[in-house]
């Protein structure tokens, strides 16, 4: 495998504690060595077949891109998206690591389909991390195998958008997955709330004439969760054999859930939330004129809830940015609002948003904008190597202009779907390449 | 036309004066305006009175008219509305009525087809053509001959909308339209069917639980249907409600003996109002009908005239 040298970039990696001037030598699909600029061991060595260099001067090179909730729609629905254009989208929105949510069809349920899903023939661009349905075909009822999804290479499990309601199934999940030190996470939804409706409650729904979801519905479950989780934790001995139960919130939307996880933290739980890009951005008034493009579930939020993702995000709770990218053909969004299905693709906008808005707008510093897209995703769930660029780690990089402002068009995007509300928005920082695992997977038309 | 929301006094003004004036206009001539242009009605759910008044409008002003229905055509094949819409604008309809029973379906018709759509009701969402044909009933009793109306024309009327408000969009329509010509309404019904969040729906708009005070302060009474179709899950007790919110001679003669009272129909007698109080004195429940057919000109005409946005 050839090397790479990435020259005189600005490297911020967050995990490592570095932030400066660094050249990156990238080899056998791994970081090989990081140096001060100019002082490689490949020295001022010349551009071959064998060695490619990346003149990245003005330019930011971070660890590739971590996000831990995507729909990739594999198997059963590559007429929205299959884990190829996926992937490709992905690579250009910066992302090194998905991880695949397991409503699929049929859904995530065998280690077969786990090792499917990762199988060099769905020509990922990415690594992909299979998460494992918490039970058969989500139905809440049934727990599926977790040491033979674990070692298949399944990360996590979750009945994603069907939530596990019952608290003795929940509880059992929560065992098991401890046992073999797998995250749950849980798509925080009381469906019993929830029948019929199609946005955020209040107000707005009530002007519109559509049924909303009321905001206990997500605090509701998150609360009921954490207490199973204080149960299970034993003052923080855990079980047997010292595995304390992590829970991992989903897209979390409402202040309330925010608060809570907030609280079991404090309260020394391993209890973990993600926000997405559109919960931080965007209110239920986006819903606009029945715009399905603004419909998703957990649904906008008012400007409260949307205020205290970003507050949540700025002083520390919210772990992780993810997108939920949730690809949707053109005729299944064409239809009446309160029919469409929920979700909208996120992979190629996340960044640019997050730098635009979190970065620049709310005085995030860079690095911990990187952290909450790359490392601490990367821990959260336990993938070694990645989310940083420690020599030794895997050799997933990005690298980008951080001063590039640029229009996001949804019609250019690499994923097969094009269901986003952000379509014409102005994003900072534009991905040059993407490198997955000493692969240049996204090299961008130089402008 | 799709929303009340829309409306201006000025708007609402020009389609009452160009209702007035095609009621009375000779019918021949009348037919002439849009003589053989084609407009199609297109119902998801069932109606009497919108799509037989839309449709004499439509007729009246000499347009052709064809309806589809969704129990009668490729809807039932699974067809969607965008698709459905597509075909009938091959058909060469210049605008198309819909009656829809998802809130928001008439924007999707619009912004695939490009027509000019009428909103017939969709969904709990609005009914606009109801709210202006319910404004012109009470214009014609509370401010007789008054040809223009302005933010101020119903100064110092008060409008009760009683009963099952989460899912009416006649009473929607009816709330953001009302107040937009100076008349206070008033919301009243019990929480499940009138949740507190009705009253920021626009400016103008108070709820009042207690049915008598809210008779007491009303010139105009506007009772609504209890939509069984809609209920879904929710635990009412009727006898219950007909206790505190029915409409009876006692009450109106106790609280609103000079009030007009309204209903859009269908009204179920013996449950919102009783019988007695349909067919009494105060009663401009088959006027507001009436007046569906001018109101429905205007729009009509309009849609073809002014097009898209009007």
């Amino acid at each position: 495998m050839s090397v790479i040298l990435i020259k005189g970039g600005h490297l911020i990696d967050p995990a490592a504690g570095v932030d400066g001037l660094k050249d990156v030598v990238l080899k056998d699909g791994r970081v090989a060595e990081i140096a001060e600029p100019g002082k490689s061991s490949l020295g001022k060595g010349k551009a071959g077949p064998e060695l490619q260099i990346i003149d990245a001067k003005g330019l930011t090179v971070a660890p590739g891109l971590v996000d831990i909730h995507v729909h990739l729609r594999e198997p059963g629905q590559g007429h929205k998206e299959t884990i190829a254009t996926g992937t490709a989208a992905a690579a250009a929105g910066g992302f090194t690591s998905v991880a695949a949510m397991p409503n699929t069809t049929p859904t995530n349920d065998t280690p077969e389909i786990t090792r499917w899903m990762q199988a060099p023939e769905r020509g990922a661009s990415v690594r992909v991390f299979p998460i494992g349905a918490a039970t058969r075909a989500i139905k809440g009822e049934v727990l599926n195998d977790y040491a033979a999804l674990k070692s298949a290479g399944a990360v996590a499990v979750t009945d994603d958008g069907h939530p596990i309601l019952k608290d003795s199934i929940m509880r059992e999940v929560l065992i098991n997955a401890t046992r073999q030190g797998l995250s749950v996470i849980q798509h925080a939804e009381d469906t019993r709330l929830t029948g019929g409706c199609s946005m955020n409650a209040g107000a707005t729904a009530f002007r519109l004439g559509l049924r909303g979801m009321p905001q206990e519905a997500e605090f509701g479950l998150v609360e009921r969760d954490i207490r199973l989780v204080t149960e299970l934790s034993m003052n923080g001995k855990g079980d047997k054999n010292g595995h304390r139960p992590h829970l991992h919130v989903a897209h979390t939307s409402t202040a309330q859930a925010v608060a809570a996880v907030r609280q079991a933290r404090r309260n020394g739980l391993r209890v973990t939330c993600e926000v997405a890009p559109h919960h931080f951005l965007l209110t239920e008034e986006h819903v606009g004129a029945y715009d399905t493009n603004a419909k998703m579930n957990p649904p906008l939020r008012s400007a409260a809830d949307r205020d205290a993702m970003i507050q949540g995000i700025l002083d520390g709770v919210v772990d992780a940015i993810a997108t939920d990218h949730a690809p949707h053909a053109a005729f299944e969004k064409e239809v009446e609002f309160e029919r469409a299905p929920n979700g909208i693709t996120g992979l190629e906008s996340a960044l640019g948003l997050s730098l635009r808005w979190l970065h620049q707008e709310w005085k995030l510093p860079l690095g911990r904008v990187l952290s909450l897209l790359s490392a601490q995703p990367a821990a959260l769930l336990g993938l070694r190597g990645r989310g940083t660029l420690a020599v030794g780690s895997f050799a997933d990089v990005v690298i980008f202009d951080p001063k590039a402002e640029w229009v996001f068009r949804a019609k250019d995007s690499r994923s097969k779907s094009k269901n986003t509300p952000f379509d014409g928005w102005t994003m900072q920082g534009r991905v040059r390449w993407t490198i997955s695992e000493g692969r240049v997977i996204f090299q961008a038309a130089t402008a | 036309m799709l929303s009340s929301r829309e409306l201006t006094p000025e708007t609402v003004s020009a389609i009452l004066t160009l209702a007035t004036q095609l009621e009375s206009e000779d019918p021949l001539r009348r037919a002439e305006r849009l003589a053989k242009r084609r407009i199609a009605l297109l119902f998801y759910e069932s109606s009497t009175r919108t799509r037989t008044s839309f449709e004499l409008a439509a007729k009246g002003l000499g347009a052709d008219t064809t309806l589809v229905s969704s129990l009668s055509s490729s809807i039932e094949k699974g067809e969607t509305l965008k698709d459905t819409g597509l075909t009938l604008k091959a058909l060469g309809a210049e605008a198309i009525i819909l009656r829809h029973p998802s809130s928001g379906a008439p924007w999707l018709l619009e912004r695939e087809t490009r027509l000019p759509v009428l909103n017939a009701g969709d969904g709990m969402h609005e009914h606009p053509s109801q709210a202006l044909l319910d404004l012109r009933t009470i214009l014609a009793h509370l401010r007789p001959g008054e040809t223009q109306v302005t933010a101020e024309t119903l100064a110092g009327v008060t409008v009760a909308i009683t009963g099952d408000i989460l899912h009416s969009r006649v009473a929607r329509s009816n709330m953001l339209l009302l107040p937009k010509v100076g008349a206070r309404v008033i919301l009243c019904g019990p929480k499940e069917l009138l949740p507190e969040v009705a009253a920021q729906a626009g400016p103008g708009i108070a709820i009042e639980r207690n049915f008598e005070r809210a008779l007491a302060e009303a010139q105009v009474v506007m009772m609504l249907r209890i939509q069984a179709e809609r209920l879904a899950g929710l635990q009412l007790d009727l006898e219950e409600y007909k206790a505190k919110y029915q409409l009876t001679e006692a009450r109106l003669a106790a609280f609103a003996p000079k009030a007009l009272v309204m209903h859009p129909g269908p009204i179920i007698r013996g449950l919102e109002l009783t019988g007695e109080v349909a067919d009494g004195p105060q009663s401009v429940i088959l006027e507001q009908v009436h007046h569906g057919v001018a109101i429905r000109m205007a729009l009509v005409y309009r849609a073809l005239t002014v097009g898209v946005g009007a």
